[in-house]
């Protein structure tokens, strides 16, 4: 029993312990981050802002588009299945417009985003601070939370809501193709349908949760990064428990947003 | 007044005592090289002198600074008068040769980018590289890539510089080489030089004054010339190439005991 007490008081220390530090960086890199803005920055790593963006979005745009499309198709189709049996397949427009927007594009954005470039950032730090690279930034008197994390960080800000609507976009294109080919519905008329279905409310919630996604996605890459001891089996590791803990987080702080604007709705 | 002076310097890691209290002066412009076996503490003791971690108890005094007690702010000035270059060169693999040369310029200078370029061309003309500075650190050798890491830790022109293991890895023309390069580096710009290493032949080449370290303790401080004749076992056993006779030891004996009992009884 206090073995047990014991393994359990351990984890949870442990859980505090990276919260605290997730949010030590944090506020270090909101700091660090007035020098990563364009004008008012350090032209370099403004520079280095901008090559993170184009990496972390644009690279990222084809495959969010084809994983939209095809969750588009996939609502729906499962939506019609069972909407068709109560005469109301028109249904299937406000489903895959009002889940996207609100959900789906900026959940499946996030997942992306966080296997492909979560990793990526977690890879780069840890091998980073395996080969001595940051103790070099520090004895040349430069931080590395300024030089290498609030870059990634802007830029994953910048980039996940973009792509979120990118994600929108082509689901709700699926969606429409959905409804030309099995009702001949015209995607001129889907489209207007979907606007009177969608307010703004409802992608002004759908980007919040995509900042709050950038964030979490930003921070746990690099925070696995920062916290890498040993060689390079360690960088590995640490490269799959970013991915793991940032989609973790993502759902996590999916459910939760999603209560808070359900309850806000409400009232 | 001594440029680096350590004062009863404690250092431990998860209660383990790595450094135990060390006293060392090392006065402008001279050579010393922190000497010892693998696992002696020497570089713990460099990684304490250029601030990259604190002490349990007692003061590095870097140029009149107490690095171990001074804020953020003194300690970032103070590293723009030491340049580092580590055992793995730690050059940023993204960047080209002179692209990390230029790295310190471009952040703590105002210099404009062709005086940067012109800086640049020069650090690297000094340690032999003035032609292979569009390449990437990956298609440099063992030798060019420590000499390119000089290079980027003379960039500020430092006071002082530090060089963790130069010759480490290398064969002895490329080691020499460097050796060399130390000597004709100290000699033009008068600088003061802290060298780690266990390669004696380099060692003797290069220092004024050689610090002897053994499990965390100085256990001889002197000129190359008193080192050489010093009488102090640990340095004897050091000089001389003295095996510990970790064989001897009734566990390694037993265990090749038992290893050939269980050897006779299988055949």
């Amino acid at each position: 029993m206090a073995n047990l007490l014991e393994s359990v008081g351990e984890r949870t220390i442990e859980h505090l312990d990276y919260v605290g530090s997730l949010n030590i960086q944090w506020w270090a890199t909101l700091r660090a981050m007035v020098q990563a803005l364009p004008f008012v920055g350090n032209r370099y790593r403004w520079q280095a802002t901008v090559r993170q963006t184009l990496e972390i979005g644009v690279d990222a745009m084809p495959m969010v588009a084809l994983m939209a499309i095809c969750s588009g198709f996939i609502l729906a189709m499962q939506g019609a299945s069972e909407l068709r049996r109560f005469g109301a397949v028109h249904y299937v427009i406000e489903l895959v417009a009002v889940g996207f927007t609100r959900e789906l594009g900026p959940l499946l954005t996030a997942i992306a985003v966080s296997g492909r470039s979560g990793s990526a950032f977690a890879a780069e730090i840890g091998t980073m601070k395996v080969t001595e690279e940051l103790d070099s930034l520090r004895v040349m008197a430069l931080e590395p939370v300024e030089f290498v994390l609030a870059p990634k960080y802007l830029a994953t800000l910048i980039s996940l809501p973009c792509l979120s609507v990118v994600s929108n976009v082509f689901g709700i294109l699926a969606g429409g193709l959905f409804m030309f080919f099995s009702t001949r519905l015209s995607l001129l008329l889907y489209f207007h349908y979907v606007f009177t279905s969608i307010s703004l409310r409802d992608v002004v919630t759908g980007l919040i949760k995509s900042l709050v996604f950038a964030t979490i996605i930003a921070h746990v890459g690099c925070l696995e990064g920062f916290r890498v001891r040993g060689g390079p089996d360690a960088v590995g590791r640490s490269t799959t428990t970013a991915v793991v803990k940032s989609t973790f987080l993502v759902i996590v702080a999916d459910a939760v947003f999603t209560a808070i604007f359900y309850f806000t709705v409400k009232s | 007044m001594p440029i680096i002076s350590v004062r009863d310097l404690v250092v431990e890691y998860d209660g383990r005592r790595v450094l135990n209290g060390l006293n060392l002066d090392i006065e402008h412009g001279e050579t010393m090289v922190l000497l010892g076996g693998s696992g002696s503490g020497k570089s713990t003791l460099l990684r304490q002198i250029i601030g990259l971690e604190r002490p349990k108890s007692g003061s590095v005094h870097v140029k009149g600074m107490d690095i171990t007690r001074c804020s953020e702010s003194e300690l970032k000035k103070t590293r723009l008068s030491i340049g580092v270059a580590f055992q793995s060169a730690a050059l940023f693999n993204s960047l080209t040769v002179e692209e990390n040369v230029a790295l310190p310029l471009r952040e703590h200078t105002r210099l404009a980018p062709p005086i940067i370029d012109l800086v640049v061309w020069m650090k690297l003309a000094g340690v032999g590289l003035a032609d292979f500075g569009k390449l990437l650190p990956q298609e440099l050798s063992g030798g060019m890539k420590k000499r390119a890491a000089v290079a980027r830790a003379l960039a500020l022109s430092p006071e002082i510089l530090v060089l963790d293991e130069p010759s480490a890895g290398l064969d002895p023309i490329v080691a020499a080489e460097l050796d060399e390069l130390i000597l004709l580096l100290k000699d033009n710009l008068q600088m003061t030089v802290i060298v780690v290493t266990h390669e004696l032949p380099s060692a003797f080449r290069i220092a004024d004054r050689i610090a002897m370290l053994y499990q965390g303790s100085f256990s001889s401080i002197g000129t190359k010339d008193e080192i050489k004749v010093s009488q102090n076992p640990r340095v004897r056993q050091f000089l001389d190439r003295i095996p510990e006779n970790i064989i001897q030891t009734p566990e390694v004996k037993a265990y090749i005991d038992k290893y050939m009992q269980s050897q006779e009884a299988y055949q």
